[in-house]
């Protein structure tokens, strides 16, 4: 039961780890090109293993940017992770304290938005199969960063292999998943302006917090919605 | 390890350090609350869609237009035939592939 749970987990996650694993040799590739070692690019996957926060960091480092400012801009980056275990507290609360270090550790966007969408479809959230769906991302993205260290030179131009447009289109996927929910269409068109409007304005990344900020702020100052939606299902599941 | 490489090291494990905290920030500071009021609920409700469309939006803006036309091409295609979010990456690679090495 447990393994049929982690095996599941497995299968959810292969195709986001098809997905990202593009992203993982892009990370290699480009961080030697920032004066990284194979060694060092392997470590921060490892380590720090949020994809967008180490193309920020690579950069910033490569731009000899002080050691704080690149720290201070990690955090901002992945600062939409504090909604996200804030958001799934609801499914991970039966976890033991030791799960719970390991369930946060590998809290990415997707293992958030599929752990997000089983709790709310009723289906129990389980450690099994939450390790499952993210060690079949984890290990495999610290794998592709070391080809793309080695192989750095062969990617070349990222572009002319069209690899830029794919996590653009991965994280629209993910925000369609959504539009279900409680004032989609406001809450993405206020993110969406806010967002834009930091980039060009201020800078990134704080396009990114700055565009989530706007889109929450909307939806705590919208008078509630008339609750009928979503009854606790996954309660009476768990009971 | 010369003195350079050594901070970078560090370096890294600060950054790890950071985003760690980041990952468990959230769910530290919610369960300090006895309940939840309905308007951090709704907040909270509005995350995801509000945290991803920032890294959607300024790429559709600000990446060109090959980017910006394989964006929506793989976003009406997948929204009209309710497709996976592996089959709409795979159309909007290609239709960008196809922009790029043949049209442009």
């Amino acid at each position: 039961m447990r393994k049929d749970e982690f095996w599941e987990g497995v299968r959810g996650g292969f195709p986001i780890m098809l997905a990202a694993s593009p992203f993982g040799a892009l990370f290699g590739a480009l961080a030697v090109d920032n004066g990284f070692t194979i060694g060092d690019a392997v470590f921060m996957s490892a380590a720090v293993y949020a994809g967008a926060s180490q193309m920020v960091g690579i950069e910033l480092f490569g731009n000899h940017v002080q050691p704080w400012l690149v720290v201070l801009s990690v955090f901002a980056v992945n600062f939409r992770h504090v909604l996200y275990s804030a958001s799934i507290a609801k499914h991970v609360r039966h976890f033991t304290f030791v799960q719970k270090f390991f369930a946060f550790f590998l809290l990415v966007d997707p293992q958030y938005a599929e752990t997000e969408k089983r709790g709310e479809r009723g289906l129990p959230v389980t450690f099994p199969w939450y390790l499952g769906f993210g060690l079949v991302i984890y290990f495999p993205w610290i794998f592709n960063t070391l080809l793309g260290a080695i192989f750095g030179q062969l990617v070349g131009d990222p572009k002319a292999i069209g690899l830029d447009v794919l996590l653009p289109i991965y994280f629209l996927g993910l925000v369609m998943g959504f539009r279900k929910r409680d004032r989609f269409l406001p809450i993405v068109a206020v993110s969406a302006v806010a967002s834009v409007a930091g980039m060009h304005f201020v800078g990134s990344p704080w396009h990114v917090s700055i565009g989530a900020l706007a889109g929450i702020l909307l939806a705590a100052c919208l008078p509630p919605a008339e609750t009928v939606a979503a009854p606790p299902v996954a309660i009476e599941k768990e009971a | 390890m010369d003195p350079q490489h050594l901070n970078l090291i560090y370096l890294i494990i600060a950054a790890a350090v950071a985003t760690f905290i980041t990952r468990i920030g959230g769910y530290v500071l919610i369960t300090q609350m006895k309940q939840i009021p309905p308007r951090l609920e709704s907040a909270l409700n509005a995350v995801p869609a509000a945290v991803l469309t920032t890294l959607v939006a300024p790429a559709f803006v600000y990446g060109g237009f090959d980017v910006a036309v394989s964006m929506f091409v793989a976003f009406a295609i997948a929204l009209g035939l309710n497709l996976s979010t592996l089959r709409m990456l795979v159309i909007g690679w290609v239709v960008v592939m196809l922009l790029r090495h043949l049209v442009l």
